[in-house]
């Protein structure tokens, strides 16, 4: 026996490709998402019999077939797109915060809070103010304790802020039941400190709070020393506490401006959107946010197509299930989580190189000969 | 009255259990799999469907009617454990956001499913009996007999799961090899534990487990209504896993407490609406004390795996 023939090539060789030029990455990542779409408008073929060309059409009549719709979509995607953004400073630091939908919620309730307390009692504009800073406060609040914890003890702030989720709903059920004297089980729209409208939609003050934010966002994690600090702790914590960043702080700070952000989205969405609260008003955006901020690369400009793609299909597949009479968002979700299963497959293929073993030929001769004798 | 609120709690208590000794085996594969609520739903779903393709074609085993979905339950599970090792093991996804996909994925897909046979699934309300057949010695042995003795063949199933899962955890080699890969992969793999073996057979087999929790809830608890209690039931079982500190046995006396505190309000009286609201956050609460407690105290034995939710590539170590 010589040795190297003992040796055993594996089928697949997987090897890291080298970091592809960014104009190839984002041709590479369309790619994929078309593919994904295009996978997706099979399967609504397959399971609903709706043709992919009609499908198109469906989809797109979703997010603007009507001005009304539009300014829905604007909406949507700038709520989604302002989650995203706020989970991005944590996610730099490898901070895994999948606790934004308690963060959102929290804000929405001191906002709440603020509008049923002290609504009438004082001047609207300065209604408003408090309900903005109880918001930001509240939302900061319950990003803050986990982070405290997990500063000091480090106690998995995973686990911890998705506790936090829940510990919020139950709080807001609470407070709405407290509140509601007529039993009806939920919180009529409020009357007192409602946002003025800005052009008569709804849907402007997102637009433009979003995009507010997503400038904040893109200076302070690009430009600045924290941002800088952020990302050293994310790679290694061990580099940044030699270089003398001091990790507690910047995890603590970072988590402030995170729920302080989640804060502000709860201001709009009760403030600005609903008037009232109900342990439905975030929805479980706060989860589909992260997928969001994941599938941008945590890139806040890109993030704004990633949050358009997912509000766009998400409408798109209502508006489906709509024409077929079905009143309900399964099938978008299914959709979501089908794109989002085929990215993530997808990336593999662009992050790694596979290898195929190369089957030698001569040697194959040699074995199947030594098999005949 | 406390003989029959313990009853429910404890037959509540399996739903939780299930979900909870799932995941408890997930994570001690440093897999931290945020799909358990996907995979519950699509496993009971999965198991309604075939309770009814069974009873039209007029099946009258009760046994059959039992263990037929139950295993087509199992098998949903595992596929969906096998979908989400290939995409975080063999793929190197990040694991919180294909968990986080597939909770998407799985509570849409089961809806969906249910959806579109909601019109015949009051037939499967039949098949629940069997269910919760009773033990043949149960009613003569008064109280005791129906706190321990008067559940459904799931409720004890899972206790029995629950104890195997410790045992196996803590006292054979496949445990201690898969706790080694949920501690520390690299020194594992550095021994020749097969960590992508480990990882990919304990995903599989928790999410088995806890898709039976879903059919449970369906099939046993709501006696055969699809109600939306999985989606309720969601994180509790995560609640759970920390609470008891990675170990199913005590997961068995943890979810009985927390299936109690979820039902005590129908037993209690005068407590209002609103203070209903405030004990179902108990657990929660709990949970955070229980995890802020053993991270201050760190103590070694009440620790989350080291290696929860950190991917393992070999070239990258």
């Amino acid at each position: 026996m010589n040795k190297e023939k003992s040796f055993h090539e594996p089928l697949f060789r997987i090897s890291k490709r080298d970091t592809l030029p960014w104009w190839k990455m984002l041709l590479a990542y369309a790619g994929l998402v078309l593919s994904a779409f295009v996978v997706i408008l099979i399967v609504i073929w397959a399971v609903l019999g709706i043709s992919p060309w009609k499908a198109i059409i469906y989809i797109f009549d979703g997010s603007f077939k009507s001005r009304g719709d539009f300014f829905d979509m604007m909406k949507d995607t700038s709520i989604l797109l302002m989650i995203a953004l706020a989970l991005t400073p944590a996610f730099k630091m490898k901070y895994w915060n999948i606790g934004a939908e308690g963060q959102v919620l929290f804000g929405g309730f001191a906002c709440v809070v603020c509008m049923m307390s002290l609504g009438g009692k004082i001047p609207e504009p300065l209604l408003i103010v408090i309900m903005f800073v109880a918001s930001v406060v509240g939302g900061a609040l319950w990003a803050v304790i986990p982070a405290i914890f997990k500063a000091i003890w480090k106690t998995n702030e995973t686990l911890f802020t998705l506790m936090m989720n829940y510990i919020a709903t139950q709080i807001v059920l609470y407070y709405i039941k407290v509140v509601d004297t007529i039993k009806a089980g939920n919180l009529p729209p409020q009357d007192f400190g409602r946002i003025p409208l800005i052009g008569g939609e709804k849907a402007w003050l997102c637009v433009i709070s979003a995009l507010l934010v997503t400038f904040i966002v893109w200076i302070y994690t690009k430009f600045t020393k924290h941002g800088y600090e952020m990302s050293i702790v994310g790679e290694s914590e061990n580099t940044a506490r030699y270089i003398g960043v001091n990790v507690k702080k910047v995890v603590i700070r970072t988590l402030i401006l995170s729920g302080a952000i989640c804060g502000l989205v709860g201001f709009i969405l009760v403030g600005g959107i609903d008037y009232t609260v109900s342990a439905e008003t975030v929805g479980g955006r706060g989860f589909t946010a992260i997928l969001v901020a994941w599938l941008a690369k945590l890139n806040p400009f890109i993030m704004i197509l990633s949050s358009f793609l997912v509000v766009f299909l998400t409408r798109g597949t209502s508006q489906i299930m709509m024409n077929l009479r079905v009143a309900n968002d399964f099938f978008s979700n299914v959709v979501i989580g089908l794109m989002f299963f085929m990215i993530i497959a997808g990336e593999f293929f662009i992050v790694y190189r596979v290898k195929i073993k190369k089957f030698d030929l001569e040697k194959l001769k040699f074995w199947k000969r030594r098999k005949k004798d | 009255m406390f003989a029959a609120f313990l009853t429910s709690s404890i037959r509540f208590s399996a739903a939780f259990l299930y979900g909870s000794t799932g995941e408890i085996i997930t994570q001690k594969s440093g897999h931290l799999n945020l799909g358990i609520p996907g995979v519950m739903s699509v496993g009971a779903a999965v198991g309604c469907v075939v309770e009814l393709g069974l009873l039209k074609a007029s099946v009258s085993s009760p046994i059959l009617l039992v263990l037929i979905p139950l295993l087509a339950t199992v098998l949903a599970g595992v596929a969906m454990g096998a979908l989400f090792s290939f995409m975080t093991v063999t793929l190197k996804a990040n694991q919180n956001i294909t968990g986080l996909a597939m909770t998407t994925f799985g509570v849409g897909l089961s809806g969906h499913i249910i959806n579109g046979i909601r019109l015949q699934l009051f037939t499967i309300s039949k098949a629940s009996k069997y269910y919760r057949k009773l033990l043949p010695f149960t009613n003569s042995l008064g109280d005791f007999g129906k706190i321990f003795f008067s559940h459904g063949i799931l409720v004890y199933l899972a206790i029995v799961i629950a104890i195997f899962a410790q045992i196996i955890l803590n006292k054979t080699r496949i445990g201690l090899n898969l706790r080694a890969v949920g501690e520390n992969p690299a020194t594992a793999d550095a021994v020749g534990v097969n960590v992508t073996l480990y990882r990919y057979v304990a995903t599989m087999v928790g999410c088995g487990i806890s898709a039976i929790g879903g059919l449970f809830t369906i099939m046993d608890y709501m006696g055969g209504k699809w109600g939306y209690m999985i989606e309720a039931l969601r994180w509790v079982s995560f609640a759970l896993v920390i609470f008891t500190l990675w170990r199913p046995v005590l997961a068995i006396f943890g979810s009985i407490i927390f299936g109690g505190l979820y039902i005590v309000s129908s037993y209690v009286t005068g407590i209002s609406l609103a203070q209903i609201e405030l004990i179902k956050m108990v657990p929660y609460i709990v949970t955070v004390i229980v995890l802020i407690v053993t991270s201050i105290f760190d103590s070694k034995n009440a620790q989350p795996p080291a290696a929860l939710g950190i991917p393992y590539f070999r070239e990258e170590r």
